[in-house]
């Protein structure tokens, strides 16, 4: 049994990774859309995979502090071994989510190996080479990956043998909403573990870590693991919703997209990729007919205010607006 | 005579023409209290950095213990005992340091890999970082963000961070820098009430500090050992005088 | 494209000639202040558009837009350090990328509201086009140029370095920049007067690019890329090293797109992957 004078210790700690009644009153908005804007679904649902694998970048960006150009490299894998195993036949959808995320998190594994050992330009070097190796070679082997065709004959089942993905987009959103809540409670229950701490560390001193005998390329190699099977799911979750792959998924752009969604939204704050990831989404959609290269200005101008005067994103700005609670920077 | 705590043998190591140490051999035994003092340049941080495994020896051994480590990374060594503590504030700056100190608790018991089960239900490891922060006087601010910390309390964080991992070797470097006097003195109460389990190096410029804390000094001077001995025979010895000739004015 | 070994040496070296020049300065400017400007390709662009503005509009000859480019961009660059980059300078690298990756497409952006999507045209003057003979072999007349340029520069920095007292506290500020500032150099005043020749050198680099490699509003990031391979693999604050990897990769390139083209740039990133993890600090570096 605790004896008191842990107590109040324990308390504190208790109540930084208690539940805010914010949060409930957030994720049971997020079954609204089904009521309120039904011909949404599918861009709703868009945004819940895009969440999802702005959650994986914050795993290892926000909290380990590894700044990756190539993330996409297991969306993309994931997404196209979702698609393939759809294409050859096998049309259920959770079992190729779990197979394709498998996948993922095996290169995250095997990769984890070589992002481990380097840091600071290097790192930032690496992970952009990796990521554009996969997707040079994704672009060459076009008999498996469709090349710039993209995967073509996706066929998916009925999801849970009941709901089939339709225009309307209801299995769709349910399925990614479903995922991103499951894995965000992992997230959660990850960043709030005595191995969340240590990732913490890593981030804030990387040279005081080994100093207090953390083995640091152990702990980052199973974060980028663990990262890697979520951004997988993501990619899963893409290729069976929307029953197509393209090789924009590997791409340097969905790279940088995510990053700056991230960004937006604050990293190392658990919601920032899903609240980085509604406004830019929906920004995007209301503005899709303004033409790209407008687009590009205005995230260039953001991305140059953030960092100027919102550091931490908008999560960070609106942290800093209410003196209450943990300050999670 | 039994098995030193730490050993060092013929250890070396240059930068191109820049002898930084020079057969550094020295013999730490349990419960020691010994000083390294010498003129700024000498080499004693990057000893620290030799022995700690920050910095590979151009030749020599380390023991520990009587067992060899000096092909062990310095995490490795950190779990055998060997800790050390740094010049220059090296804290997580958003962590409280409660959590400091609990993590370096969860590192030494192992539970720093498991990602399943939330931090408070390891009452055992938050129970011991509060004591050892108890100990150390920072169990009132200990749940405020490192870098809200006076000064003064984050150098003890530096001392807590360490004693959380159970050393047998404690290599301090100054610990007391930059702290006025007046609090140094505390400071250095606290490292005299450690174990006599724990062999304690510390650098340090202060000479009455040095004098008053230490049982034996070891003083080094351009890469290597000058002499070493008790503070008397220390504060008798003309080399020593020589080097430090106009004073004991560092720090 | 010449059918030989030596064509796909020729064309590649002068290819790294255009990468070295488009590299050299962010090479020295992050050895000296550890700053990621990622936008150093913005100018590169600006220099190019510069070119193509003053030969098509204007109608200046083509060599004379060249050192205009080049101030262009080197005083374009100054004002951006002023106004945006200086605040950054303790940031994080992370916040420095991302800075710079916004400007980068702002300049994407503007470059294509003010000049379109489409490759810019631009007319070389006759006597760089064509091709002459050289040891019994057929190599292009503007590559010759390329290079010469290229090798001009790399002598006037080289000998800058060695032999002014600016390289002098030039080669300090980036061995230790500490230690630079307490001899009493005025490193920030060194650091704006490279950051801008770096930029300039850029500019430059963008205005001769178009003929190799043609100009687009997305040049800033298209060759970003390849800038940052260079200047990862030959280590930052290098210029030999910048010159040796800039050769290596436009080598490594055109060998690639020759003999094996359906690998395409496969083989690029896999050289940089692996130089790097073999060198992190790159091929010169120094931590």
């Amino acid at each position: 049994m605790t004896s008191s004078a842990a107590a109040e210790p324990q308390r504190y700690l208790e109540a930084q990774i208690r539940w805010r009644p914010l949060e409930i009153v957030f994720w049971l908005a997020t079954l609204l859309p089904f009521v309120l804007t039904p011909s949404y679904l599918v861009l709703a649902s868009q945004i819940a995979i895009t969440a999802l694998f702005a959650l994986s970048l914050d795993l290892i960006l926000g909290y380990a502090g590894i700044v990756s150009l190539g993330h996409a490299a297991y969306f993309g894998f994931g997404s196209y071994t979702a698609g393939l195993i759809a294409k050859w036949g096998w049309g259920e959808p959770l079992s190729g989510l779990i197979i394709a995320a498998a996948a993922a998190g095996l290169l995250g594994y095997l990769t984890s190996f070589i992002i481990a050992r380097f840091r600071h330009l290097a790192l930032i070097m690496i992970t952009l080479g990796l990521g554009l190796l996969l997707a040079e070679a994704a672009n060459s082997a076009s008999w498996l990956t469709g090349g710039a065709d993209g995967l073509q004959g996706v066929r998916m089942w009925n999801l849970l043998g009941i709901f089939p993905f339709d225009l309307y987009g209801t299995a769709a959103y349910g399925y990614a909403l479903a995922m991103l809540f499951l894995l965000f409670l992992v997230a959660r229950r990850l960043i709030n573990s005595p191995f969340g701490l240590a990732l913490r560390g890593i981030r804030e001193n990387a040279v005081r870590m080994p100093a207090i005998g953390a083995p640091s390329p152990a702990h980052i190699r199973k974060i980028y693991t663990i990262a890697a099977v979520i951004a997988g799911v993501a990619g899963a979750l893409l290729a069976q919703t929307t029953e197509t792959v393209s090789l924009e998924t590997l791409s340097f752009q969905r790279s940088a997209d995510v990053l700056v969604i991230l960004i937006l939204g604050g990293a190392g704050r658990l919601y920032g990729g899903i609240v980085g990831a509604i406004i830019y989404m929906v920004a995007r959609d209301q503005l899709s007919d303004i033409n790209p290269q407008y687009w590009y200005f205005w995230i260039g101008t953001l991305l140059v205010a953030v960092v100027i005067f919102l550091p931490n994103g908008i999560l960070g700005g609106l942290a800093r607006l209410m003196p209450s609670g943990r300050s999670r920077a | 005579m039994s098995t030193a705590a730490l050993s060092t043998r013929g250890l070396d190591k240059s930068f191109g023409s820049l002898v930084v140490a020079k057969n550094i051999e020295l013999d730490l035994p349990r419960g020691a209290r010994y000083a390294l003092i010498g003129p700024n340049g000498a080499g004693k941080t990057t000893l620290i950095n030799l022995i700690t495994g920050m910095l590979k020896p151009d030749g020599g051994r380390i023991l520990l213990e009587g067992e060899e480590v000096t092909a062990l990374r310095p995490e490795e060594r950190v779990k055998r005992g060997l800790v050390r503590t740094f010049q220059i504030n090296t804290l997580f700056p958003h962590l409280s340091a409660l959590e400091a100190v609990t993590l370096a608790v969860c590192e030494r018991r192992g539970y720093a890999g498991t990602w399943w089960q939330k931090l408070p239900a390891y009452a055992d490891a938050i129970e011991e970082a509060y004591s050892i922060l108890l100990s150390l006087r920072l169990g009132a601010s200990c749940y405020r963000p490192t870098r809200e910390l006076a000064y003064g309390q984050q150098r003890l964080l530096e001392i807590a961070l360490a004693l959380a991992t159970n050393p047998k070797v404690l290599l301090l470097d100054e610990p007391a820098a930059g702290v006025p006097q007046g609090e140094s003195a505390e400071l250095f109460s606290v490292i005299a009430d450690l174990s006599e389990d724990i062999a304690v190096l510390f650098i340090e410029h202060d000479m009455n500090v040095v004098f008053r804390f230490a049982r034996r000094i070891i003083v080094m001077v351009g890469g290597r050992i000058l002499v070493e001995g008790t503070p008397k025979e220390i504060a008798a010895d003309a080399r020593v005088r020589e080097v430090y000739l106009g004073g004991a004015h560092h720090g | 494209m010449i059918a030989s070994a030596f064509g796909v040496l020729f064309d590649g070296f002068a290819y790294g000639m255009l990468l070295f020049l488009l590299s050299v300065g962010l090479s020295v400017t992050l050895g000296m202040m550890n700053f990621v400007n990622l936008a150093h390709c913005s100018f590169a662009m600006l220099g190019g558009y510069v070119a193509v503005t003053l030969t098509n509009e204007i109608g200046w000859p083509f060599l004379a837009s060249l050192p205009v480019a080049f101030l262009a961009a080197a005083v374009v660059s100054v004002a951006f350090e002023r106004v945006l980059y200086r605040r950054l300078y303790r940031a994080t690298d992370l916040d420095q990328c991302l800075l710079t990756i916004g400007i980068v497409f702002i300049s994407v952006a503007v470059a294509a509201y003010v000049y379109g999507t489409i490759q810019q045209p631009l007319n070389v003057p006759a006597y760089l086009r064509g091709t002459v003979s050289v040891m019994g072999q057929s190599v292009g007349v503007y590559r010759l140029f390329l290079i010469g340029v290229a090798l001009v520069v790399t002598l006037v920095l080289v000998a800058t370095l060695e032999y002014t007292r600016f390289g002098a506290q030039v080669r300090a500020a980036v061995d230790n920049q500490r230690m630079a500032r307490g001899l009493g150099i005025d490193v920030d005043r060194v650091f704006a007067i490279t950051f801008a020749l770096g930029s300039g050198l850029a500019g430059l680099g963008g205005a001769l690019a178009i003929e190799i490699v043609g100009l687009d509003h997305a040049f800033a990031f298209t060759y970003l890329v390849y800038v940052l391979i260079v200047v990862a693999v030959g280590g930052l604050g290098s210029i030999a090293g910048s010159f040796v990897a800039a050769t290596l990769l436009g080598i490594s390139d055109m060998a690639g797109k020759y003999y094996f083209p359906e690998l395409g740039a496969f083989l690029i990133y896999f050289v940089m992957v692996t130089l790097l993890m073999w060198r992190p600090a790159g091929l010169f570096g120094r931590r």
